[in-house]
């Protein structure tokens, strides 16, 4: 029934803000990270050689981060142990402590194995504190036989084959946080877990193909044209089943029309207008799968296909964010009432603005380029260059 | 002592002023009662010891979801030492004076620009629209009264008080990560101050929008019913507070009490019930258009 919009006293902003947006952003980028560097290590895709260090790396590097937006936004961040202390199991965000750190001590472990004869050859070579610094890092074991290091190659992979699921689980359950609102039928759907984790690989797969070809070009080499072509069909691949799946939650929604459509679809038709049908869908979406379909369908020179996939994969990075926003900002833009909305725009300054969400989004980035000076992360020169 | 719940327990206006003195946080003046700090207290150091065993079992949480398990056997006489209270709405009787709004938001300290407790405001044109707004802490002005809308164009008009449905399966306790939103042996909800971390997960989770949190404590903050003015058998201050007698409160557990007695004479419907969430909190003459 048409009539006056009405919301409800306590609704008139957003719980949630930029930082949980955020949240999601990186931890998609650290599961998708993970996922490229596991088809190296598990699925012996040799094409993607040059960047599986690298994806593992960036899977820490976001991962190091993934806590601070939560941190910023709780608002008594001092007992956020209190998470891991008490925690309810009823609560998905409970659960969140002990899968964060049971992935980051399979990650940790098995980033020390994969550099573990770099931190032994430097320990070896290099003098005084750093000398000792890499000793210590490699725990005092400087002796590699062939024998440790077949083990050692056994244990990468038996913790990339458990690091799977676990990288899976890190992602899945944040799309559960929202799925199982069913408070709000713009997040309670079954197939939001889904939907967070396939666009997760999306991001962390369109990440790793900017920064492989971003550090080509700044140290002069030529990216290897199998690895960035491998990475680009990966790309379509999960772009196109997460168009699909969130496509199809939509449909659904419309087609079942419930009590609640009215206000989904006012809230997509008029505030969710640009971010999500011009930002997500269109830019973010449609362009990008023209481009990397169109960059795969012909002969085109290896130079102008990694442009095709930088270009895509920035809008493809930039599509996930806008559904990231779409999601947490956009299920809280219309009162619990479903008779009213409210504006948000994001401060700039503060605790949660978009300043501080900046700087965090350059954390990861800032912090590989520190473990490039202390461990081979760069993929070498390609022999054919 | 022991800062008292969100609720903010003996304002100004509802009782004796001071912290202290009325009861509400310190010891109850009658022994084997527990106030509402003490039954936090004992809630908390209860949790604290079993994450304790729970950690050290690698983390096998064996927590209790909630504290209403421990609820008394009934008496002799067929009802439980613990009650279980129920609130009842009779929309057809509150004509929005905001009395309740204005006493709830003096007993409880709840800042400018939240609520725990509010009025909407239904009317019904002829014409199909339906205008919805909420009722002035200061009620009505003159300008504003339903008598000062063209009533040839009104079908219908009606108030509905919102507070707390104090569900039995409540989504804003089942998602708090940390125990902080906790229920208590009369099947309150309740947030423990000092163990909630502002996450609002309870915010987005209540279906009623009933939630906030509290920028003066950075808490989650809700209706509770006044449960520090129930712990000394009073009733909650919108309930006294209300001219009309819209606002019923009681034991729901005793079939002779007025509230029982009233539900079991009318109909009486609860707020989106397909989610399943249980409320204790039933209407009178609740009409099909409020959500």
């Amino acid at each position: 029934m048409e009539g006056t919009s009405f919301i409800f006293p306590n609704d008139g902003h957003p719980a949630w803000s930029f930082m949980i947006v955020l949240y999601p952003y990186i931890t998609g980028l650290v599961a998708g990270a993970f996922v490229v560097s596991a088809l190296y290590h598990v699925f012996h895709r040799e094409e993607l050689k040059p960047v599986a260090k690298l994806a593992l790396v960036t899977s820490f590097c976001c991962c190091a981060f993934a806590t601070l937006p939560l941190l910023l936004h709780l608002r008594h961040p001092e007992r956020c142990l209190q998470v891991m202390i008490t925690p309810s199991k009823t609560s998905a965000i409970a659960g969140f402590g002990f899968i964060y750190n049971t992935y980051m001590l399979v990650l940790v472990v098995e980033i020390w194995l994969v550099f573990r004869p770099a931190i032994v050859e430097r320990a070896l070579t290099r003098g005084g504190i750093v000398g000792w610094a890499y000793w210590i890092a490699a725990l005092g074991v400087t002796k590699i036989s062939d024998r440790a290091r077949a083990v050692d190659d056994w244990l990468i992979r038996v913790l990339a084959i458990v690091g799977i699921p676990i990288a899976c689980v890190l992602h899945g359950y944040v799309g559960f946080l929202f799925g199982a609102i069913k408070s709000n039928p713009w997040w309670s759907t079954s197939l939001m877990p889904i939907i967070f984790l396939i666009s997760a690989i999306v991001s962390g797969i369109a990440a790793l193909i900017l920064l492989y070809l971003f550090i080509c070009a700044r140290r002069g080499v030529t990216a290897d044209p199998a690895c960035v072509s491998a990475l680009g069909r990966y790309l379509w691949l999960f772009l196109v089943l997460a168009v699909t799946l969130e496509g199809l939650e939509l449909l659904q929604m419309a087609y079942e029309a419930g009590g609640e459509w009215e206000v989904l679809s006012t809230l997509l038709t008029e505030h969710l207008a640009v971010s999500y049908g011009i930002i997500q869908v269109l830019i973010g979406s449609v362009v990008p799968l023209v481009l990397l379909l169109s960059a795969f369908g012909r002969r085109l020179p290896p130079r102008l296909i990694s442009t095709l996939c930088a270009f895509s994969s920035l809008l493809v990075l930039i599509q996930v964010l806008a559904m990231r926003w779409n999601v947490v900002i956009g299920g809280q833009l219309f009162s619990k009432s479903f008779r009213g909305f409210i504006d948000y725009t994001p401060e700039w300054l503060g605790r949660e603005g978009l300043l501080v969400g900046i700087v965090i989004l350059c954390l990861p980035w800032i912090t590989l380029w520190i473990a490039s000076k202390l461990v081979p992360i760069w993929p070498e020169t390609p022999e054919t260059t | 002592m022991l800062p008292i719940l969100n609720d903010g327990g003996c304002g100004s206006g509802g009782g004796c002023g001071t912290s202290g003195g009325c009861g509400c946080q310190g010891p109850s003046p009658d022994s084997g009662e527990l106030t509402e700090a003490e039954f936090l207290r004992s809630r908390r150091d209860f949790v604290q010891k079993a994450s304790t065993i729970a950690l050290g079992a690698i983390s096998l949480t064996i927590l209790p979801a909630t504290s209403t398990e421990s609820a008394d056997e009934p008496s002799s006489g067929g009802l439980s030492d613990t009650p279980t209270y129920g609130f009842l709405v009779d929309t057809e009787k509150c004509v929005g004076t905001g009395k309740c709004l204005s006493a709830c938001r003096v007993e409880n300290n709840v800042p400018e620009g939240n609520a725990r407790t509010w009025v909407e405001r239904y009317i019904h044109y002829k014409d199909g629209t339906v205008q919805v707004d909420t009722v002035p802490e200061t009620g009505y002005s003159e300008s504003e009264t339903a008598a000062a809308i063209d009533s040839d164009k009104v079908d219908r008009a009606y108030f509905v008080p919102k507070l707390c449905n104090q569900c039995e399966d409540a989504p804003c306790n089942q998602v708090c990560p940390t125990h902080a939103s906790i229920t208590s042996p009369e099947g309150i909800e309740l947030v423990d101050p000092e163990t909630c971390i502002g996450c609002a997960y309870c915010v987005q989770a209540c279906p009623y929008g009933i939630r906030f949190i509290n920028h003066e404590t950075n808490n989650a903050d809700k209706c509770t019913w006044c449960y520090h003015r129930i712990k000394r058998e009073e009733t909650p201050a919108c309930v006294e507070a209300c001219p009309t007698g819209a606002r019923m409160f009681g034991r729901i557990d005793d079939p002779n009490s007025e509230i029982s007695k009233r539900i079991a004479a009318v109909p009486t419907r609860v707020l989106k019930e397909h989610l399943g969430t249980h409320p204790k909190l039933h209407y009178i003459a609740l009409d099909g258009e409020v959500i």
